[in-house]
């Protein structure tokens, strides 16, 4: 904790005052899980009842389907974001009025507008032809599309000025500026960012529960709701377990990429880089 | 002549349009405002808390912070609804307040407890911005922690902290919809209400929530830009 602007380093009477500290938070929040324990126990949520479906092989099935369409969505998202990201991103940072307004309104106007009104519009006006699957793939891939446009913009800010006169200066057009020059060193600059996206995509995916998308969440919804189970608090706690278990892990990789790219000394853009309204989705 | 009468025919039709919206706009919105405003109050109290067990140096509160935010923060926010709403009254928790009905203030405390761990990731991340030097020097020339605190980190850490601040905010107030999954009647529960009554072409619906949205997001985004302005150091 030496490098904690708060703080010296302890000496032995602060090393025992932090061991009494400890032991009484240690005891304190052994209490609360304790009690959260009990009171789950009292309710009787703590039950074989309540935990059988996760024994039912047809139960699994539809859940690990669901899973398996919940890691298709979140996938076909992100890949048509990236694209719709880097359109809009290079529409923005064009030279020319008629490019860059409506550009910069697209991306304003779905950045402002929450995911799930996006989705139910769509499902509600186009879910004849649409389906629910791609009523919650084309809300997330606009929504997060325009957050990457504005990272892809501050990435290719990012790469020094230098770069983009010594290109123009050899001759290259505007267009292989941006192609050649700038964009490749750009990339891995918001890698970290575009990682980071992921774990947001992943956790919307959940939203399809309102429209009936097949996904993990809407799989797990017909669990609890049944009256059968009728059991919200353990079907929840596993969605929250395997939720937890891709997302953490796609956060480590954002975060290893981000330390391996500042020892290669190179810059790193991030999400709340790019302005308000994003990357806290 | 008969241009002009076209014209206001088409004005008085837009006029009627928005009257017919105007009701469900209002209830929406009122509501959001309402989830938005008590969840931002409790995230902030509880988030606070967070960053503070995050940064002390006694290791079980800060692994209790570490686990809270990630724990919370990758969990889907639907799911946090599940465990909440759905979930405290299967234990018999269901708390009212004067004006909310039981799934309002359990959709607010399902808000809460996810924003709060984004809150205490704002809040850290402006106390690491504050160079270690200076505290060192506060110190240096005898200030106790508390004057540190409060005379020398503070102040430039809350400078740092705004526009994040800022940025979970206007997520919040995006993630109030979520509540609409719950059969909370906010606005954007009332889309589909708006479609079904066919008050107006469901684009119109649509657009009419979505600008409710902008007003809200832009506000919180000007706030943070004249609070930023006031406290910015003079350099």
């Amino acid at each position: 904790m030496s490098s904690s602007v708060l703080y010296d380093i302890p000496g032995p009477r602060a090393r025992l005052r932090h061991r009494v500290y400890g032991l009484v938070g240690a005891l304190l929040i052994a209490g609360l899980l304790g009690w959260v324990a009990w009171k789950l126990w009292a309710a009787e949520q703590i039950t074989p009842e309540n935990w059988s479906f996760l024994a039912e092989p047809d139960i699994l099935t539809a859940l690990l389907e669901g899973l398996g369409a919940t890691l298709a969505a979140a996938a076909i998202a992100i890949v048509l974001a990236v694209a719709f990201g880097a359109v809009f991103a290079t529409g923005k940072l064009s030279d020319h009025g008629w490019l860059r307004r409506p550009s910069i309104a697209v991306i304003e106007f779905f950045r402002a507008v929450p995911v799930l009104l996006l989705m139910l519009f769509m499902f509600l006006v186009f879910g004849n032809v649409l389906g629910t699957f791609w009523a919650l793939v084309l809300a997330l891939t606009v929504y997060n599309g325009s957050v990457l446009a504005e990272i892809f913009r501050a990435g290719i800010l990012a790469v020094p000025k230098g770069q983009r006169e010594a290109a123009f200066a050899i001759g290259l057009r505007k267009g292989q500026v941006l192609r050649l020059v700038q964009a490749p060193q750009a990339v891995s600059t918001m890698l970290p960012a575009i990682v980071s996206q992921c774990v947001i995509v992943l956790k919307d995916t959940a939203l399809g529960v309102a429209i009936g998308a097949p996904e993990l969440t809407d799989a797990a919804e017909s669990i609890y709701t049944d009256i059968f189970y009728n059991n919200p608090i353990a079907v929840g706690l596993v969605l929250v377990v395997v939720y937890v278990t891709i997302n953490y892990s796609l956060s480590r990789l954002a975060a290893w990429l981000e330390s391996r790219m500042r020892r290669q000394g190179k810059p790193v853009v991030h999400l709340e880089d790019t302005g308000e309204g994003s990357g806290f989705g | 002549m008969p241009h002009s009468a076209v014209r206001s025919s088409e004005k008085g039709q837009y006029l009627s349009t928005l009257q017919a919206m105007w009701p469900y706009l209002y209830d929406g919105f009122t509501l959001t405002l309402v989830l938005l405003l008590c969840s931002a109050v409790l995230a902030l109290a509880l988030g606070t808390l967070l960053a503070g067990m995050r940064v002390s140096p006694v290791v079980p509160l800060r692994a209790f912070g570490t686990s809270y935010v990630n724990l919370f923060r990758n969990t889907p926010l639907v799911v946090m609804f599940i465990l909440v709403v759905e979930g405290l009254p299967v234990l018999d928790v269901r708390p009212t307040l004067p004006g909310m009905d039981v799934f309002e203030v359990l959709a607010v405390l399902a808000l809460s407890v996810y924003t709060a761990s984004f809150v205490c990731e704002a809040l850290r991340s402006g106390i690491n911005t504050v160079d270690p030097g200076q505290a060192e020097a506060a110190r240096a020339v005898g200030m106790t922690f508390g004057q540190t605190l409060q005379l020398i980190v503070m102040p430039q850490a809350f400078r740092a902290v705004i526009p994040p601040l800022a940025s979970v905010l206007i997520a919040l107030a995006k993630n109030t919809s979520v509540a609409a999954v719950f059969g909370v009647t906010e606005a954007t529960f009332q889309l589909s209400r708006m479609i079904e009554a066919t008050v107006a072409p469901p684009l119109v619906c649509f657009l009419a929530i979505a600008v409710g949205y902008m007003l809200i997001v832009w506000a919180i985004s000007g706030a943070s830009a004249v609070v930023e302005k006031q406290v910015r150091a003079a350099r």
